[in-house]
């Protein structure tokens, strides 16, 4: 089997023996009503109105789209215009917290009978990928093609993060009985639980607790980033490759991340939506790294003063990894359903480029065979027939060009631009 | 209230540099230069290095003045093209033709056609070869160090191979030992090229590094001994004289004139083997290496349009004509 290429960052998993905290109440939240790869939601309260803890708040007609949800119990002050830190334009709702958390009479566990009334339920939940790229969960589990194997997503590759391995450590019949549950509600087969080998406990704990269970299987990959990445983890979990311009369902399989399932679990047995997620919160700038639970809409920077952050020396906010996560513009910006990490740096120099020395470092990282220094110089002159023939439209931006450019070159950016020059068909 | 970079990720990087790589490769070349140096008794080659690389670090910094583009002397790339330079010309050579040499190579191989990177011959073997056609007497005008007595004028080991017992007695010279040709012990050639043994510990050392890739230096090494292995020559004694040590390890794996990819530097490697043996065998050279080289520099677009990565899961496009 070929070795899919990669990088070794330093892992920096500061966290993984920090239990979860749970985050005091904030004064208020801000929910923006886009936090998933879907459609924009629009506001289902004004202001002035009540709402309750897990009552919806926004919804969309777009098929691709997520309910949101609210996690706290108060009074709707302000319904604005909001961007977010990837330039989404949509609405976002305030909500003063009123301290009760009085839970919503529209949380109850959901009635599934057959698939439909589970897909039904799982966009009801407002869940979406949780490992950051945050995709609908209920396009994704309900695919065209059939299924034969559920790959759970637990690489959790990126340097710095542990929400997912806190999830497996301190959650782990949830993370199973999400499993179980998917697999019987899409009758699907079998289930592979995908985990690097820099999390031995957590390899160690499911392999015995999957002992006796020969439908699921624990996979330990090498820790090499991008492994979470889904054609990665695809091919190094199933051998499987998932060609140009298909979905992993048409090579019969779905990834889920690992907190997502143990989410879908918890839900289906609660009621209790997506209001609420774990998140690493670490970086140079950070005295005390958490991991750290919060309500979805809690201000950024009251997490970083939880942490005792050298707010005043942050020079960058990252919002996810090191390697994929999004800059965030402002620190008063909200945790989303997607925030896997929130990483305060104060170190950091902004690069300067230098000439290619064609040395080749980033044709031998990249984990699909990709020539970004080909691609740079093809998108320097414009040139689509070349761009198009060195497949730049594959590049899944895991970053690991840029990264390891002796000359500082922004290769994984130049990809994304490069894309936006081909004419989609 | 802060401001905050916004950037595209990724947000962490990885701290190896092109000045880092290239004083990898200066640490690499130190061996061969300290054994030249000893050998040909101190101060001339001394002088001849420092000549070479004031001369291309000045030449670089003029070239970019005028140009009117940034300073790149920081990357230390003309640093390593002027130790290279000075390892390939004898010891004897004036000083204004090593100027002439650095010339070459930073403004006419280097500069006028872009830069670091851009260029697509190496630049101290461009030089070598101009230098030798230009002034061919002072190009081989080889000394022999003779430890603890004055060097004397002589041949290097590829001629002495091609001479008849006769002719050997007229120079008063024999053909050297497989050790003195490994560890570069009294024998004729240019500053940098006589220690195989010194080029060897700088390769191994760049390869340890990560710096270069072994692929191209053993199939350039490899061919050559085998093709004069079949042919009834003598592989070890072809491989360890004249510049293959320094051309392989050194020149054959420079980044920017030769191919990106493994299979790349595979063939890479096979030609200048190939050519080299063809250019001692049958042409009027004794030595090849520098012209193998040069030549597949040549070939090096070409090469790297046969051997593009195959990209994964990647779906064959139609065939597209012209």
């Amino acid at each position: 089997m070929k070795k899919l290429n990669g990088i070794r960052p330093d892992h920096r998993k500061n966290t993984e023996n920090s239990a979860t905290v749970e985050f005091p109440l904030p004064a208020k939240v801000v929910i923006p009503m886009s936090m998933t790869m879907g459609a924009p939601c629009e506001p289902l309260v004004k202001v002035g109105d009540t709402v309750m803890v897990g009552q919806k708040i926004g919804d969309s007609q777009a098929a691709f789209s997520v309910p949101v949800h609210s996690g706290v119990s108060g009074k709707v002050t302000a319904v604005s215009n909001y961007i977010t830190a990837s330039g989404a334009v949509c609405k976002a709702v305030e909500i003063e917290t009123d301290g009760q958390q009085t839970v919503s009479e529209e949380v109850r566990p959901p009635e599934v009978n057959d698939k439909e009334s589970f897909i039904k339920a799982v966009r009801e939940s407002g869940a979406c990928g949780l490992g950051g790229a945050g995709f609908p969960t209920h396009i994704k589990l309900d695919p065209r093609t059939p299924i034969d194997t559920l790959i759970i997503n637990a690489a959790e590759c990126e340097p710095y993060i542990t929400a997912d391995y806190r999830e497996m450590i301190e959650a782990p019949d949830d993370v199973i009985g999400g499993i179980n549950m998917v697999k019987k509600q899409l009758g699907i087969k079998f289930a592979k639980l995908a985990i690097e080998e820099n999390k031995p406990q957590a390899i160690k704990n499911f392999t015995e607790m999957a002992e006796n269970d020969d439908t699921i299987d624990i996979v330990t990959l090498p820790s090499r980033y991008p492994q979470g990445a889904e054609k990665v983890i695809i091919y190094n979990s199933t051998g499987r490759i998932v060609k140009e311009g298909e979905l992993p369902a048409d090579e019969g399989v779905i990834v889920l991340n690992v907190s997502t399932a143990a989410f879908l679990y918890r839900y289906m047995n609660t009621g209790m939506p997506l209001v609420k997620r774990r998140l690493t919160i670490d970086g140079d700038a950070v005295k005390e790294p958490k991991n750290v639970s919060a309500v979805i809409g809690t201000p950024f920077r009251e997490l970083l003063e939880f942490c005792k952050a050298d707010i005043p020396a942050v020079k960058k906010l990252i919002g996810g990894g090191p390697m994929m996560g999004m800059s965030i513009p402002d620190m008063d910006m909200p945790v989303v359903k997607t925030s896997n990490a929130l990483l305060a740096i104060k170190h950091f120099d902004e690069r300067k480029t230098s000439a290619c020395i064609r040395c080749g470092r980033c044709v031998k990282v990249c984990p699909i065979g990709l020539m970004p220094a080909d691609i740079d110089k093809a998108y320097r002159i414009k040139n689509i027939d070349e761009l198009r023939e060195l497949k730049v439209t594959l590049c899944m931006n895991c970053g690991s060009c840029t990264y390891i450019c002796p000359a500082n070159r922004r290769l994984a950016e130049t990809n994304q631009l490069a894309k936006a020059l081909i004419p989609r068909k | 209230m802060n401001k905050l970079i916004v950037s595209p990720s990724p947000h962490d990087e990885n701290y190896t540099k092109t000045s880092g790589i290239m004083l990898n490769v200066i640490i690499a070349l130190l061996p061969a230069l300290a054994v030249g140096c000893y050998m040909f008794s101190v101060v001339r080659p001394l002088i001849l290095t420092a000549v070479c690389v004031t001369s291309c670090v000045l030449f670089e910094y003029i070239c970019r003045k005028i140009m009117k583009r940034p300073n790149t002397i920081g990357d230390l790339s003309a640093v390593v093209t002027g130790l290279l330079l000075a390892m390939n010309l004898p010891v004897t050579l004036p000083y204004w033709m090593a100027v002439i040499g650095a010339f070459i190579a930073i403004v006419v191989v280097k500069q006028l056609f872009g830069g670091l990177g851009q260029n697509f011959a190496n630049p101290a073997i461009t030089a070598r070869i101009v230098l030798m056609v230009s002034f061919p007497a002072a190009m081989t005008d080889w000394v022999i160090p003779k430890i603890g007595r004055d060097a004397v004028s002589g041949a290097t080991p590829l001629a002495l191979e091609k001479m008849s017992s006769a002719e050997l007695q007229e120079i008063g010279q024999s053909v050297p030992s497989y050790s003195d040709l490994f560890f570069g012990w009294d024998i004729g050639g240019c500053l940098g090229e006589i220690s195989a043994a010194a080029l060897l510990l700088g390769g191994i050392y760049l390869i340890i590094r990560k710096i270069i890739s072994p692929a191209a230096p053993l199939t350039f090494i490899g061919s050559l001994a085998l093709l004069t292995f079949i042919t009834g020559g003598d592989p070890l004694y072809q491989i360890l004289s004249g510049g293959v040590f320094l051309g392989a390890f050194f020149m054959a794996t420079d980044y920017a004139t030769t191919p990106i990819t493994a299979k790349g530097k595979i063939i890479f490697g096979l030609g200048c083997g190939i050519i080299t043996f063809v250019i001692r065998q049958f042409g009027s050279y004794p030595e090849g290496v520098s012209f193998s080289i040069l030549l597949m520099n040549v070939l090096t677009p070409y090469i790297e349009m046969l051997t593009r990565s195959k990209v994964f899961g990647a779906k064959e496009a139609a065939k597209n004509e012209g």
